[in-house]
């Protein structure tokens, strides 16, 4: 792997831009790995990445019925926070955040992490309450989080209307100064790369139509469209077809599948400083380098494979934005898409080991799993190379649901995130 | 937006004047309290999340405020038929593809 650097840029301008050399190779895969990862997004590339990196299995292979990050991966609105609730969530997700703090450098490669800044509105009482109640509680966790008042709020973020006559008024906000954005495409790249240097073979257009396992019922393979590849541990990091895969395994999963929607506007000069949300009316917003507002919505009410979504879903959420930002209202959309989350009936991931010998499963980030990304990736690796959960995953089990040890951030944000 | 009929009102209506209330055909338990903590897993948290034909509840809510049961492609998203609540689970569909 040539390493990326002002060096390189000024030699390949003496050389006509000739020399740069592709970014990962794409290998006719193998007969057997050591370990297979099903999916191909920034989680999936991550897990390779940290199994290469920190463990030194690099006799990897990674499967993509698609494109490399053509799924959730490059779907999502980017947001990257660490404010949860609970001190199992507060763990991983913050695990995460600091590994974003440094991560364009560990893999020399720039994924344009923003810290701009994460602000959540409070619209009444109720959500006075629960946004403080995250305040303190992250902040017992060591998590930055403060309370703004609706002056504090417009100065940080300009275009706001805190308006008392506003249909959706903005009594308050809770602010994650560390919280902000990232390219969503170069998170996926940057992990290809550095995993593929190190010897994994990313193999796209590779869909797993079948899991083998041996008599004695470990894994010993997947069956694929390119023919069957072997590998006595294989982590399934498919998103909204998690639980299809997981069936082909013989592990019923507690997961549904919604479509997710995002969309953006035309590009502007820059106008919204961080990344805006608001749970109750369900909108989020930033802005992109490029210029472009970017929206999420919430997710349709049923199970869908489908990629899309009602339009009156995104009418809501537009409508919402429009209140807050009324400097927004004759903006014009330029695109929209939906993507497929799994949702788990506690809104927090399933990481674990499952009752298939070999077979490890990281699923169930619902509409909320890019923030997670690296930090996801990093403790799935150290699960899967020690066939052991790392401490901060050890209570994202898939037993919880029958135990009852749920980490129920559904109930703490009133939203799935 | 999806058109759904209900089978009540015996008309489509747009999808905002429904909710949909999920996988149907689970059987809640006659005797809860006694049920293992295996049972009671499947029964309130597992579900078959099928990418393909799915048995699902709806309401018409801004209606007549009846759960009926449908069935629908997850894929196309298209409804294949919808049937009054209590009814059987249909053992043919009409016109399915498979």
């Amino acid at each position: 792997m040539k390493k990326y650097s002002v060096f390189a840029i000024a030699r390949e301008a003496m050389r006509g831009h000739k020399g740069w050399e592709e970014q990962w190779t794409s290998p006719e895969p193998k007969k057997e790995y050591d370990v297979i990862i099903v999916g191909a997004g920034g989680h999936g590339l991550a897990t390779a990445y940290y199994l290469a990196t920190e463990h030194g299995i690099t006799n990897v292979a990674v499967l993509e019925k698609g494109w490399l990050g053509g799924g959730n991966t490059g779907r999502n609105t980017t947001i990257i926070r660490s404010n949860y609730l609970y001190d199992e969530s507060a763990g991983i997700y913050d695990h995460a955040l600091k590994l974003w703090d440094g991560l364009s450098q560990e893999l020399n490669y720039n994924v344009m992490y923003s810290a701009r800044g994460v602000m959540m509105l409070a619209h009444n009482v109720h959500d006075v309450q629960v946004l403080k109640r995250h305040v303190h509680a992250n902040r017992l966790n060591g998590i930055d989080n403060e309370w703004l008042t609706p002056e504090q709020a417009k100065e940080f973020c300009p275009p706001l209307n805190i308006a008392r006559e506003a249909r959706y008024p903005v009594v308050g906000a809770a602010l994650q100064r560390r919280g902000g954005t990232a390219r969503h495409d170069a998170v996926a790249w940057g992990y290809a790369r550095g995993a593929s240097a190190r010897g994994v073979h990313i193999i796209q257009n590779c869909e797993v139509t079948g899991v083998k396992r041996a008599a004695n019922g470990a894994v010993s393979g997947v069956e694929t469209t390119r023919g069957f590849i072997g590998a006595k541990k294989i982590g399934v990091v498919a998103a909204g077809h998690s639980s299809v895969i997981m069936n082909m395994a013989g592990v019923r999963m507690p997961l549904e599948s919604y479509p997710l929607q995002a969309l953006v506007s035309e590009p502007v000069k820059p106008v919204v400083p961080c990344v805006v949300m608001s749970n109750t009316v369900h909108a989020y917003i930033s802005q992109s380098d490029k210029g472009e507002l970017v929206i999420g919505a919430g997710t349709d009410q049923y199970v869908s494979y489908s990629q899309t979504g009602g339009l009156h879903i995104l009418q809501h959420t537009l409508d919402a934005i429009c209140e807050m930002f009324p400097i927004f209202t004759r903006m014009k959309m330029l695109r929209s898409w939906g993507g497929i989350v799994d949702v788990t009936p506690d809104r927090s991931p399933i990481l674990a080991k499952t009752p298939v010998k070999g077979l490890y499963v990281n699923c169930g980030w619902g509409t909320g799993g890019f923030k997670a990304t690296p930090g996801s990736g990093n403790v799935f690796a150290h699960t899967i190379a020690k066939d052991d959960p790392h401490p901060i995953n050890a209570p994202f089990t898939l037993e919880r649901f029958r135990t009852g040890r749920l980490i129920d951030e559904a109930a703490a944000a009133a939203v799935a995130h | 937006m999806l058109l759904i009929r209900c089978p009540y009102c015996e008309e489509e209506r747009p999808e905002l004047e429904f909710r949909n209330a999920g996988e149907a055909h689970i059987a809640r338990s006659t005797n809860i309290a006694g049920e293992s903590d295996d049972d009671f897993e499947k029964f309130f948290f597992i579900r078959s999340n099928p990418k393909g034909v799915i048995y699902e509840r709806w309401r018409h809510i801004h209606g007549c405020a009846r759960f009926f049961n449908a069935v629908r492609d997850t894929v196309t998203d298209k409804f294949v038929m919808t049937y009054k609540a209590g009814e059987p689970k249909p053992a043919k569909l009409p016109g399915a593809s498979k």
